[in-house]
């Protein structure tokens, strides 16, 4: 026989303890005794520490907020980046250079006489266009530069260094040479030479496909990211593959039969996924530095599309009248710039065990 | 050790090579000639001017003859002005190399200087300044730094010349072309100071009463500039190519102009003699930061 809880009546003669006696502990007591704190994974641990960091936080939020205004300020701004201003359809000539927030004499006289115009927030430049809308639209460019290229760098680099480390033996030898030339080239003549051939080569090549709606000179910034960039990535890639290749589960995998492809796939790689990530974010920067220095060199993106070296090295020509005008990209390339290094410092300490202390 | 020494200068040669390949076959892939610009030549002078410069020949025989030239030391004549290149080369280095050599030397002083500052004075205020502009200072692009500063000190307060040949004014070029590694050289002193300092062998030379000063440059800064020494080679080439710009913005007639000039130019040799130079200069320093690194650091062992 058994009372409410469960606990069966005790023998009389039993030497046993009655338990009846005694009171079921409640769930708060249990999780009293529970010393054990939440189980938290690698992933959560790091984003944890990262949220804790005020300058990581501070860069998310600036990134995120760039990325925003990039993205969808072109659309509530009604100019276009290689539009001319003209007010009733006819073009507006006077409105050239001008400082932020004023209005040309043509659109003063328009909005005298009751009609609503969009401030130009920068100005507009030489060529009558407005200022802050180039801002924007070289500030979307510079950043899917940074991105795509990074991407590029990432993929080759993964799967070049990831059989190059798997495989080892003579293989390995050979794709090892073959990185350690690439990676003493020197990169910045390389990617001036190469920017230069393929601007001219690819147009005749793409004309008519996909590719020419993106414009040569970007996909040839691609492709010189593509061949020159990847090689660290490949070292590192190997480096971590090395390391792990060693541990006993990756030994159990292959005893049962396991094929490569599946071992890299995953094992090896979910267990250097953070540094993979946390060098792809310090790639960003260092490609968006790269894309505004050839653009200053009038290598980078095709006119009229802007981008943010470009109109900076636009703005030199008449930087003694209008100063703001190298200002405001500058700034813009240097927040990007500093918020994504900035992160990638976050994410490095956050999440890179060998600093942890 | 010798062994290595040897691999490393044989990859080295093998990459010049290979960097003089990728030039030589790139170039020649750009459509229009180092002829066929401005004033359109009669087909006879521009037969002739082709022959003279084997520019008829498939590019292959012409990168074998280029390589048996350069052998000699022979790198031919500009296309552009007829000037011989090495003679336009050995000009604009000069310039470049004291340009380049002043940037170099004020970076790494002042970066080490910086850096070991901060370390002793770590999370105080001055710590926290150099951290903080040196951050800032590795986000500014050279172009923007180096407009800026003839815009306010050369136009603007006329504190310094604008850049002529005969009265060169090195010191704002210098400062443009210095910041970045000077901020990276920072930040990586302080790192490696801090990791020294936090040695057992520092906590003993202080156990035996080693005066401070001692400790710090003895013990502290000798370990510490081991990872400085790594980032040397890639400082060159930093600057290097930062100087592409920074020439172009101070109208300084160095290498990188005569490059840049040389591709829009389309004019090959000058083209070949300058990557030639700067890939030899670069490969050679980061042979050279390698092996001091090997040397100063008995702890690392040759493979």
């Amino acid at each position: 026989m058994q009372n409410e809880n469960n606990i069966p009546k005790k023998n009389p003669l039993s030497l046993q303890m009655d338990l009846s006696k005694f009171q079921l502990a409640t769930e708060e007591e249990k999780a009293q005794q529970d010393v054990m704190s939440e189980s938290t994974t690698f992933f959560k641990d790091g984003m944890r520490k990262l949220m804790k960091n005020p300058l990581a936080v501070g860069s998310i939020i600036v990134l995120v907020l760039v990325i925003l205004l990039a993205t969808f300020g072109p659309m509530v701004v009604p100019y276009g980046y290689d539009e001319m201003i003209s007010i009733d359809g006819r073009r507006d000539k006077r409105a050239k250079n001008l400082a932020p927030f004023t209005w040309s004499e043509t659109e003063q006289k328009y909005i005298d006489e009751g009609g609503e115009l969009f401030p130009h927030i920068l100005g507009t430049d030489e060529l009558c266009r407005d200022y802050f809308v180039r801002v924007l639209y070289g500030t979307r460019v510079s950043l899917l530069v940074g991105l795509f290229a990074s991407l590029i760098v990432l993929v080759i680099g993964l799967l070049y260094g990831s059989i190059s480390g798997y495989v080892g033996g003579k293989a390995d030898l050979i794709m090892m040479r073959i990185v350690d030339i690439i990676y003493s080239l020197p990169d910045m003549l390389m990617v001036i030479l190469l920017s230069v051939v393929l601007k001219e080569t690819l147009g005749p090549a793409i004309k008519g496909t996909v590719f020419d709606k993106i414009g040569t000179n970007m996909l040839s910034l691609f492709l010189v990211f593509g061949f020159l960039y990847w090689v660290s990535m490949a070292r590192l890639v190997r480096g971590q593959i090395l390391s792990v290749k060693e541990n006993e589960y990756i030994l159990a995998a292959r005893a049962i039969g396991t094929k490569p492809g599946r071992i890299i796939r995953k094992h090896i790689l979910p267990n250097c996924i953070s540094v993979i990530i946390i060098s792809t974010a310090l790639q960003i920067p260092s490609a968006i530095f790269t894309e505004s220095f050839l653009s200053f060199l009038g290598l980078g993106v095709q006119a009229p599309m802007p981008s943010l070296g470009s109109l900076a090295n636009a703005a030199r020509e008449g930087l003694q009248s209008y100063p703001y005008k190298l200002v405001f990209p500058a700034v813009m390339i240097c927040l990007i710039v500093l918020a994504f290094n900035l992160l990638g410092d976050g994410l490095r300490d956050a999440f890179d065990p060998k600093l942890r202390r | 050790m010798a062994k290595y020494v040897v691999k490393r200068v044989l990859l080295a040669f093998v990459t010049v090579f290979i960097i003089c390949a990728i030039t030589f076959f790139a170039m020649n892939a750009i459509p229009g000639g180092p002829f066929n610009t401005e004033k359109a030549l009669s087909p006879d002078v521009k037969a002739v001017l082709m022959e003279r410069y084997n520019l008829d020949k498939p590019v292959g025989t012409q990168f074998v003859l280029y390589l048996q030239n350069l052998i000699h030391g022979d790198f031919g004549v500009s296309l552009k002005t007829g000037r011989e290149i090495s003679t336009i080369i050995s000009d604009a280095a000069s310039i470049s190399a004291r340009l380049g050599g002043m940037a170099a030397v004020i970076a790494i002083i002042c970066g080490i200087v910086l850096g070991s500052f901060a370390a002793l004075m770590r999370n105080k205020l001055p710590d926290r300044l150099i951290i903080f502009f040196s951050t800032l200072g590795a986000a500014v692009p050279s172009f923007v730094l180096a407009t800026l500063l003839l815009l306010v000190f050369c136009i603007q307060l006329k504190w310094f010349p604008v850049w002529s040949s005969r009265d060169p004014s090195y010191v704002l070029p210098v400062i443009a072309l210095s910041l970045y590694p000077m901020a990276y050289i920072t930040r990586l002193t302080k790192t490696s100071m801090l990791d020294a300092l936090s040695q057992d062998y520092v906590r003993t030379a202080r156990a035996k009463g080693v005066p401070q000063w001692k400790v710090i440059f003895k013990h502290g800064l000798r370990n510490a500039l081991i990872p400085v020494i790594t980032y040397v080679g890639p400082m060159v080439a930093y600057i290097l190519t930062g100087s592409l710009v920074v020439e172009n913005i101070f109208t300084i007639g160095g290498l990188g102009t005569q490059m840049v000039d040389g591709i829009t130019n389309r004019d090959y040799p000058l083209i070949m003699a300058t990557t030639i130079f700067l890939a030899i200069l670069m490969v050679a320093m980061n042979l050279i930061s390698d092996l001091i690194y090997k040397l100063v650091d008995p702890r690392i062992t040759f493979k």
